[in-house]
């Protein structure tokens, strides 16, 4: 088809040809889309200027004076707005990442559930997973809201644990002071980590060779706890905990909890857990009724199947779909705007609001979600090579 | 002897099923400790949870009756409030005087569905019909027809509201975007270049942000990428925004249809001497966009809650309609029963689908039938 | 460039097929040449000020603002249509040219009017000013004791920018709690989450009728700042701003010189006052100077939606929901702000 015989009355003409059709639609799209920008980029310079405006992230470096209730980093009102963004993008890592956790951990516990012999701790399970995967997540958000806030008033605060109390107001819970002595711990603690999962590994490297089971924990809890206690005693200062209490309005001191954050997270766990277990389900019924068999004739109890057989090979299927999941609870994340919790979307429409640079914070906003999207998936990726079958 | 021996055994018999359902029901909610525990945690949640939930929404609930009543009962739920606003959370702010034209396009929108449900009936009179249906669905709402006014007057989009913006904000969404994610599908896994890597930009880029967003871009910024003096009506800025969105997701179930066909399909394809737009059309996609059906029904029930979104830049959809319902100086105070009603309906029509999708899992699937 | 040009243009046409409404010269003459005025208004709704009922139709304060200036252009109140905004999407909407005035309790600031967004704000319809609410069991009576309190406020205000400077120039902390939807937060606070609901006045006052136990709130003494309320439009189109403005003050005009929605007809048909004469048409011809649809437009508006005074008691006065005094928002004589120039 694509070779004519020169023989032939005059050559054909290039549309025929592959190569020169493919190369001239490509040309053709490019050329589209390099005059779509040129035309739209024209357009909202002339628009802006229309309105006063121009083109430009000098705004960012400008005092926000918009308040920001809940922030990892310190924030004031007249903080600039790029730091307000920040703190934004710092409170929606943090749903993020706990929310990824803790739906993990649910989805594969309800998963598991979802497949008991019981009919009705099944049914149960299956009946939350069809009622919280069919309404929208807004509407469970709102619902979750106001849960929380039939939480006791402040005065009136649960105090479960000694330094703990639970109100409307949120978790409040005792923290240590950011002193001289607490970043010595921190990085006692690290170390501590670093020498438990040593000797963990020491332990089953020497499993492997000689079968021999070796009692680690209390060795690396040993680490965990002694390292960092004694890190602290290197400097002057002394580990100080901050306790809650009840000043004025509020408590002061300690680490608090916010209603609208917690709200937030059980909303988008609940919520995204149930795909989870769905996921997770299909993954453990995926794994052939063989190795169950196989497992129980060699003595091993129900837990440890799941966990030591079915499970490592289920999480092939599951992955990739899990991987999705993450990236929807991260995107969904974004409907803090509706129960009031400041995370990037909020703090950028607010922030459009008060400029008019419509265009530099969408820019902004939209380049950080799809670089936490790829980010994550990237990450999830690597790790499904890691769990992949490999065949030998 | 057959009269004799009849009465005697059916009680025989019935006896043996009684005692071996009660043994297997023994076995299975009380067979090991374990177990019998669990069932027991079971059995109180339900204790505790069902009578509340049933007390307030059903038995103390008030049906009928106006506000003044609902509040001096203050027991139950008050689903008079429903009743009173129940036409203008299917209708929204649409003119009092021409709600007929949404309701009938809700019936023939609802005859529609109904039609596709059967699988006898998928056939390409049924596409056309879907076309057609469509138009006239936004002739309905809109009143006219390329400025010729069929319907009497034009209502513009503006006060089109309720439960028939989020049914036309899905429903056009995937009416619009479906081709456009079978292009995109098919760019992605082309060999040119430029277009597999724009097909990769727009899927990926679409798909790495929230949908809020992308509807606040559109509502928001696309004045501003527009000439002086143009502007494209609000609703159909977020239906843009709406159809991007969907096409890429329906996009990449497509592309999974396309990878799961066997290479055989192609190159036999190929062999026939079929050029790239006949084996695509006649080879390709049928069997891709079949394999694909269920995913491509979740991916809608999942397109389908998200129409909830549009609060964020105040369309007034099913959900925002019910939110203004609340601000009703004589009907105020009633969010929790508003909030449930919302849910019940989405939960009604997604759980609808849902079950509908698995179903056609399994008919479409016999092979896999396990 | 051409090329580019024709691309987009037909691909949106291809994307879209809704009129392209095309602005071209002033505002006021692309509002007559469509026939209907487009006016924003809180979305999902505001009560006393704007709410749709049952079937729909729209009614309150800033509704009646709406219809009374269409009843200038057209000298008919239904040839206006009501699009909701949210307070997030409200100047985006009106820069467009999505609607053709802002009627939803904008505060008229110096970055509004010439910065932000350049729009003109034609004429004052409410005074108000921002104010605290605290539940009475606090015991707090100045806003100047509520150090390291929890307040609920409304994102993308001018009420959350002077909250923040509020604190801070009286050295005092606070933790925000910020919900976008009116609704939303009053019930935050109304279930003790907060310690201090900020809002304007008027709109703390409405709010504070649908809580659970009015009685058990109270609105401190400070006004922290001055909130004037007001229709805003685009600037560039000084035809269209004067309407707006004379509109206003017609309704203003007709309660100080006592003329009403009952006796307007009568007045008209027996007043001698040349003042009055002149406002209500039978003199000279303001309706003209003014751009209005004719010369009666003021006789048609106090007939049709009433006087300022008619407005307010009807939709947020004391005999409503709302319950708001007279207070500033008072013609000048009985002791108010309200102050028009004069019409002549």
């Amino acid at each position: 088809m694509q070779t004519t015989s020169p023989s032939n009355v005059g050559a054909p003409a290039w549309w025929y040809d592959r190569t020169a059709r493919a190369l001239a639609l490509q040309a053709a799209l490019l050329f589209a889309v390099v005059a779509a920008s040129v035309f739209f980029f024209s357009n909202v310079q002339t628009n802006m200027a229309a309105r006063g405006l121009t083109l430009g992230f000098g705004f960012l470096d400008r005092a926000a004076g918009i308040p920001i209730g809940e922030s990892l980093i310190p924030y004031t009102p007249s903080n600039s707005y790029a730091r307000a963004l920040l703190a934004g993008l710092l409170n929606t890592l943090r749903v993020a990442v706990f929310g990824c956790l803790l739906v993990t951990l649910l989805g594969v516990f309800l998963g598991v559930l979802r497949l008991s012999e019981n009919p009705l701790l099944s049914g149960l399970v299956g009946a939350y997973i069809e009622i919280v995967r069919n309404t929208p997540v807004v509407l469970q958000l709102v619902f979750w809201l106001v849960v929380f806030q039939q939480l006791p008033s402040v005065r009136e605060a649960l105090n479960p644990l000694p330094g703990v109390y639970l109100s409307q107001r949120g978790l409040k819970i005792p923290v240590l002071e950011w002193n001289d002595a607490a970043a010595y711990a921190l990085v006692g603690l690290a170390l501590g980590i670093a020498a438990a999962v040593w000797t963990m590994r020491r332990a089953r490297a020497h499993q492997m060779q000689t079968g021999e089971y070796r009692r680690v924990w209390p060795i690396c809890l040993g680490y965990l706890v002694l390292l960092p206690l004694a890190a602290a005693q290197l400097t002057g200062d002394r580990l100080v905990l901050s306790v809650p209490e009840l000043q004025g309005f509020n408590f002061a001191g300690g680490a608090e909890l916010s209603p609208e954050f917690a709200a937030l997270l059980t909303g988008l766990v609940i919520y995204t857990a149930a795909f989870v277990a769905e996921i997770v389900r299909s993954g453990i019924q995926s794994v052939g009724k063989g190795q169950w068999e196989a497992s129980r004739a060699l003595g091993l109890s129900n837990g440890r199947i799941m966990r030591l057989v079915i499970l490592p090979q289920a999480l092939r299927v599951i992955v990739p779909p899990l991987t999705s999941q993450y990236l929807n609870l991260t995107k969904n994340s974004s409907l803090a705007i509706v129960i009031g919790y400041q995370d990037l979307f909020s703090v950028s429409n607010t922030s459009i609001n008060q400029t008019g640079q419509a265009i530099e914070v969408i820019f902004i906003m939209m380049t950080v979600y799809l670089v936490l999207s790829l980010l994550t998936a990237a990450g999830m990726n690597v790790y499904n090579t890691r769990v992949a079958l490999k065949e030998r | 002897m057959a009269d004799l021996a009849a009465p005697i055994a059916a009680p025989v018999a019935a006896r043996a099923t009684f005692a071996s359902v009660a043994t297997a029901l023994r076995v299975r909610y009380f067979g090991t400790p374990l177990n019998a525990v669990i069932t027991l945690v079971c059995l109180y949640v339900l204790y505790k949870m069902l009578p509340p939930i049933l007390g307030w929404a059903v038995f103390d609930a008030h049906w009928t009756g106006t506000a003044a009543q609902c509040r001096e009962a203050r027991s139950g739920a008050c689903w008079a409030f429903i009743d009173e606003k129940f036409w203008f959370a299917v209708f929204g702010l649409y003119p009092y005087e021409l709600r007929w034209r949404p309701a009938t396009m809700l019936s023939l929108f609802s005859v529609m569905v109904g039609l596709s449900l059967f699988r006898r009936l998928w056939s390409k009179q049924l596409i056309y019909g879907w076309l057609a249906a469509s138009v006239l669905m936004f002739v309905l709402m809109d009143g006219t027809f390329f400025g010729v006014e069929i319907f009497g007057t034009q209502v513009p989009t503006r006060l089109w509201g309720g439960l028939t913006v989020t049914v036309f904000i899905a429903v056009f969404g995937l009416a619009t975007g479906y081709p456009v994610a079978i292009l995109l599908a098919l760019g992605r896994r082309s060999h040119m270049p430029v277009v597999k890597w724009f097909c990769v930009a727009v899927i990926e880029c679409v798909r790495g942000v929230p949908l809020v967003t992308i509807i606040f871009m559109a509502a928001i910024m696309l004045p501003l990428f527009l000439p002086a003096g143009m502007t494209i009506d609000r609703l159909f800025r977020i239906q843009f925004a709406y159809t991007i969105f969907s096409a890429a997701y329906l996009a990449e179930v497509v592309r999974g249809g396309l990878q799961g066909l066997g290479r055989g399909q192609y190159e036999a394809a190929e062999s026939l001497g079929l050029n790239y737009a006949q084996k695509m059309r006649l080879i390709v996609l049928p069997q891709a966009l079949k394999m694909t059906i269920p995913a491509q029904v979740n991916t809608f029930i999942g397109l389908f809650k998200d129409t909830t979104l549009v609060v964020i830049v105040g369309i007034f959809d099913f959900f925002t309609t019910l939110r203004a319902a609340l601000g009703d100086p004589n009907w105020m105070g009633f969010p929790n029963e508003a909030y449930v009603f919302a849910a019940l309906t989405y939960f009604i029509l997604c759980f609808g689908m849902s079950k509908y999708s698995q179903r056609l899992e399994r008919d479409l699937s016999p092979e896999t039938r396990r | 460039m051409k090329f580019a040009t024709i691309f987009a243009a037909s691909a949106a046409a291809f994307f879209v097929f809704a009129p392209a409404a095309v602005l071209a010269g002033p505002a006021l003459d692309a509002i007559k040449q469509r026939g209907t005025l487009r006016c924003g208004v809180q979305g999902p709704g505001n009560p006393g000020f704007g709410v749709p009922d049952t079937q729909g139709r729209w009614s309150g304060f800033n509704v009646d603002i709406c219809r009374a200036v269409a009843i200038s252009i057209f000298n008919d109140p239904s040839k206006v249509e009501f699009v909701p905004v949210t307070t997030q999407s409200r100047f985006p909407a009106l820069a467009s040219g999505e609607v053709d005035m802002l009627s939803n309790n904008t505060t008229w600031t110096l970055t509004r009017d010439t910065n932000v967004n350049r729009f003109n704000f034609p004429a004052i319809v409410f005074y108000d000013g921002q104010a605290m609410m605290v539940p009475r069991r606090l015991n707090v009576t100045s806003a100047r004791g509520l150090n390291g309190a929890t307040v609920c406020v409304q994102p993308g205000t001018t009420t959350e920018l002077n909250l923040a400077d509020y604190f801070r120039q009286h050295n005092m902390t606070f933790r925000p709690v910020v919900v976008a939807d009116l609704d939303e937060l009053r019930r935050t606070y109304d279930a003790g989450r907060c310690d201090v609901y900020t809002n304007d006045f008027a709109a703390l006052a409405a709010q504070r009728t649908l809580l659970t136990n009015p009685r058990d709130h109270v609105i401190l003494p400070e006004r922290v700042s001055k909130e004037p309320l007001g229709p805003a439009i685009r600037q560039g189109d000084e035809e269209l701003s004067n309407l707006v403005a004379w509109t206003v003050f017609a309704l203003i005009d007709a309660e100080e010189m006592g003329i009403t929605s009952a006796n307007v007809d009568q007045i008209a048909a027996s007043s001698t006052n040349p003042v009055v004469r002149r406002l209500l048409g039978a003199e000279g011809n303001m309706g003209e100077s003014i751009g209005a649809a004719n010369a009666l437009y003021a006789r048609t508006i106090i007939k049709t939606v009433g006087n300022y005074g008619e407005i307010f008691e009807r939709h947020i006065g004391t005999n409503t929901p709302l319950g708001l005094e007279r207070g500033q928002n008072n013609v000048w004589t009985k002791g108010g702000l309200l102050y028009a120039p004069p019409a002549r």
